[in-house]
């Protein structure tokens, strides 16, 4: 019964299709515009968690709190030391890594290029912990860790700005007052989560930086340790065993607060993705309220169908249609030109996606789900919508609509 | 037994004051292979006759029996199902569906029995046929003339090869040469065929190829006329 319903369907939709395209053009629009903004929302949260997860797994960043001291003593609060990294690495039992960095600005000077950029004091420990990866060359050795050697690794940016055509390794090259020579370049990461361009960066040893860059013979501070946890550890709790720590080494009393924060990057991306999931939920949402617009559509339609063809149900219900065959009928009708809807919807926000995703630089990835939700849901609005009319016309008096004009 | 009878049919429409006895007992039997034409002027209770004659309708009171079974104790779907294998239907405006191919509109009352796919085109090719529509399966109501599309209508009604065929004045869209062909071919059907034909017309010369003339006057049968000699 059902297939007969079908078949009379498809051949009612064929006898009207340019009235069957513009019914289904409010669920083409409404399908299209769920599925293409849950895709593009979906790909802007994995490109976010992405980029975090570039800055380095199971990354902490811990900084002295600078706006902390503003108030209290006048000061702010001091930079790490040395051996405050070195005490993290020896006593939390969940650290991985530790690597003690300082940052410079400055410019830097090859032949007649000149690239304003800043320069990173780092451990070795620094390439695992912020995920880097060397092209070219290699990473410092620990003669030139000991012995602060002028010597330095260049990010992917300062290869194409500065040595634009020259092969950098083994060049030497200016950065502020220090000439150093190019041991290694680092293989690309792109853009940062905050938008920042990671591959601007000159990596050197960390004491290189503090003496011979920062000049400052007392400059056995550092304003930055990056801390990497090791897998199966919760950073939450790394963190709280850090904090502990640094507490003691710092001195401070109970009542006092923390002069230093340890950002978690997995926070970050957390919050970062779970803004972007508030937004494409509402963006869907938006979209859905055009789904269900498309359904008023095609109840109208079909009210407007069931009534224009009053005649037609009379001669149905005359040669010995039953009540549940007609309302099948209208019913299936609905379902069909809703579902076929759904089908074009999703195709057009296949090829609406695909582009959008180049154009806004996001990674595509589809989403069965979300197609089978918005393919369901078209059906569903069918059922829905159509079944008020169906019931309409099942309920016909076969002589009544049979002198129906 | 006859085929069809009415037995003290009334059938009343609307309540208390407004209500209009539209049949006021009637009794008749009609037996299988007649060809009867329904007459009366307007208001004269054929149509409710004619409703009631083929299931539409129920009776208020009486009952009407066909072929056994009483039909005023059946139910909506009962009555459909007694139409789809029993009765066939030709109307004064066609009925045809639109935009749709005579075939697939001679198709249609089969299609509702679960006739199969192939043997329903056979059928449809069948009644187009003894029609006289032979290839023209193909055309929609749209390029046939109005005596070819009561034809395809005719066809469509004895598809499923009824007992009873119920015209409500078939020729009532068609001029006089049109009408003379369906009036024809409707005597061809009771006649080689063995189907009972019940007519409602207008006009007494088409009555005249009935065998039975019925007039209705003011709810009541007026006159029944047996043509002895045509059978």
């Amino acid at each position: 019964m059902i297939w007969n319903a079908f078949l009379l369907a498809i051949r009612e939709i064929r006898r009207n299709l340019m009235r069957a395209f513009l019914t289904t053009l409010g669920i083409v629009i409404g399908v299209a515009a769920v599925v293409t903004m849950v895709t593009l929302g979906n790909g802007a949260t994995r490109s976010i968690q992405e980029q975090v997860s570039s800055l380095g797994s199971n990354l902490l960043i811990m900084r002295p709190n600078r706006s902390f001291g503003a108030g209290t003593g006048g000061s702010s609060p001091p930079d790490f030391k040395l051996v405050d990294a070195e005490a993290i690495e020896r006593e939390i039992p969940g650290v991985r890594a530790v690597a003690p960095s300082a940052l410079r600005g400055g410019s830097a000077v090859y032949l007649q290029q000149n690239w304003t950029t800043q320069a990173t004091g780092i451990t070795n420990d620094y390439f695992t912990v912020a995920n880097w990866e060397i092209a070219d060359g290699r990473i410092f050795s620990d003669t030139e860790q000991a012995g602060a050697r002028a010597v330095c690794i260049i990010g992917d940016t300062l290869r194409t700005k500065l040595f634009a055509g020259h092969d950098p390794l083994g060049q030497k090259m200016r950065f502020r007052s220090l000439t150093c020579e190019v041991v290694g370049t680092l293989k690309p990461k792109g853009q940062g989560g905050f938008g920042n361009d990671q591959d601007d960066v000159i990596l050197m040893p960390l004491k290189t930086l503090l003496r011979r860059v920062w000049g400052a013979s007392s400059s056995q501070e550092i304003p930055t340790i990056y801390i990497s946890a090791k897998d199966g550890y919760d950073t939450d709790e790394v963190t709280q065993d850090i904090t502990a720590l640094m507490r003691q080494r710092r001195n401070l009393q109970g009542a006092q607060g923390d002069n230093f924060q340890i950002i978690d990057t997995k926070q970050i991306a957390q919050t970062l993705s779970s803004t972007t999931q508030i937004l494409t939920a509402l963006l869907g949402a938006v979209a859905a309220v055009s789904l269900l617009v498309g359904g008023i559509g095609i109840m109208n339609i079909m009210l407007v169908s069931v009534t224009e063809r009053t005649r037609e149900i009379g001669t149905r219900l005359a040669i010995g249609a039953l009540e549940r065959e007609v309302l099948w009928q209208f019913l299936v009708e609905a379902v069909v030109l809703s579902s076929l809807g759904g089908v074009i919807g999703i195709a057009l926000s296949l090829i609406a996606s695909i582009t959008l995703s180049n154009v806004m630089n996001l990674p595509y990835q589809f989403d069965p789900f979300i197609n089978l939700l918005a393919f369901g849901f078209s059906a569903g609005i069918g059922v829905l919508f159509g079944f008020m009319p169906a019931k309409r016309a099942a309920r016909l008096d076969p002589i009544e609509a049979l002198r129906h004009e | 037994m006859s085929l069809l009878e009415f037995r003290d049919i009334t059938k009343t429409y609307g309540m208390g004051t407004a209500a209009v006895q539209a049949l006021r007992g009637v009794s008749l039997g009609i037996d299988k292979g007649e060809f009867v034409a329904v007459m009366g002027p307007s208001g004269s209770g054929k149509s409710t006759a004619m409703n009631i004659l083929g299931c539409l309708d129920t009776p208020s009171t009486g009952a009407y029996v066909f072929e056994g079974a009483h039909v005023e104790t059946l139910t909506r779907d009962q009555r459909a199902l007694l139409r789809r294998h029993y009765l066939g239907f030709v109307f004064q405006g066609f009925n045809l569906l639109n935009r749709t191919s005579a075939q697939e509109n001679v198709e249609l009352p089969l299609l509702y029995r679960g006739v199969s796919p192939a043997e329903r085109r056979r059928m449809a090719l069948e009644a187009l046929a003894s029609v006289g529509l032979a290839g023209w399966e193909h055309h929609t109501p749209g390029e046939l003339s109005g005596g070819q599309q009561q034809r395809v209508a005719i066809a469509r009604a004895i598809a499923t090869n009824p007992s009873v065929l119920l015209a409500d004045e078939p020729t009532g869209n068609l001029d006089s040469a049109r009408s003379v062909e369906i009036m024809q071919l409707l005597t061809q059907l009771n006649q080689e065929r063995g189907i009972t034909v019940l007519m409602v017309t207008h006009e007494p010369d088409m009555a005249q190829y009935a065998n039975r003339i019925i007039r209705f006057v003011d709810g009541l049968v007026a006159d029944d006329t047996r043509k002895e000699a045509a059978l």
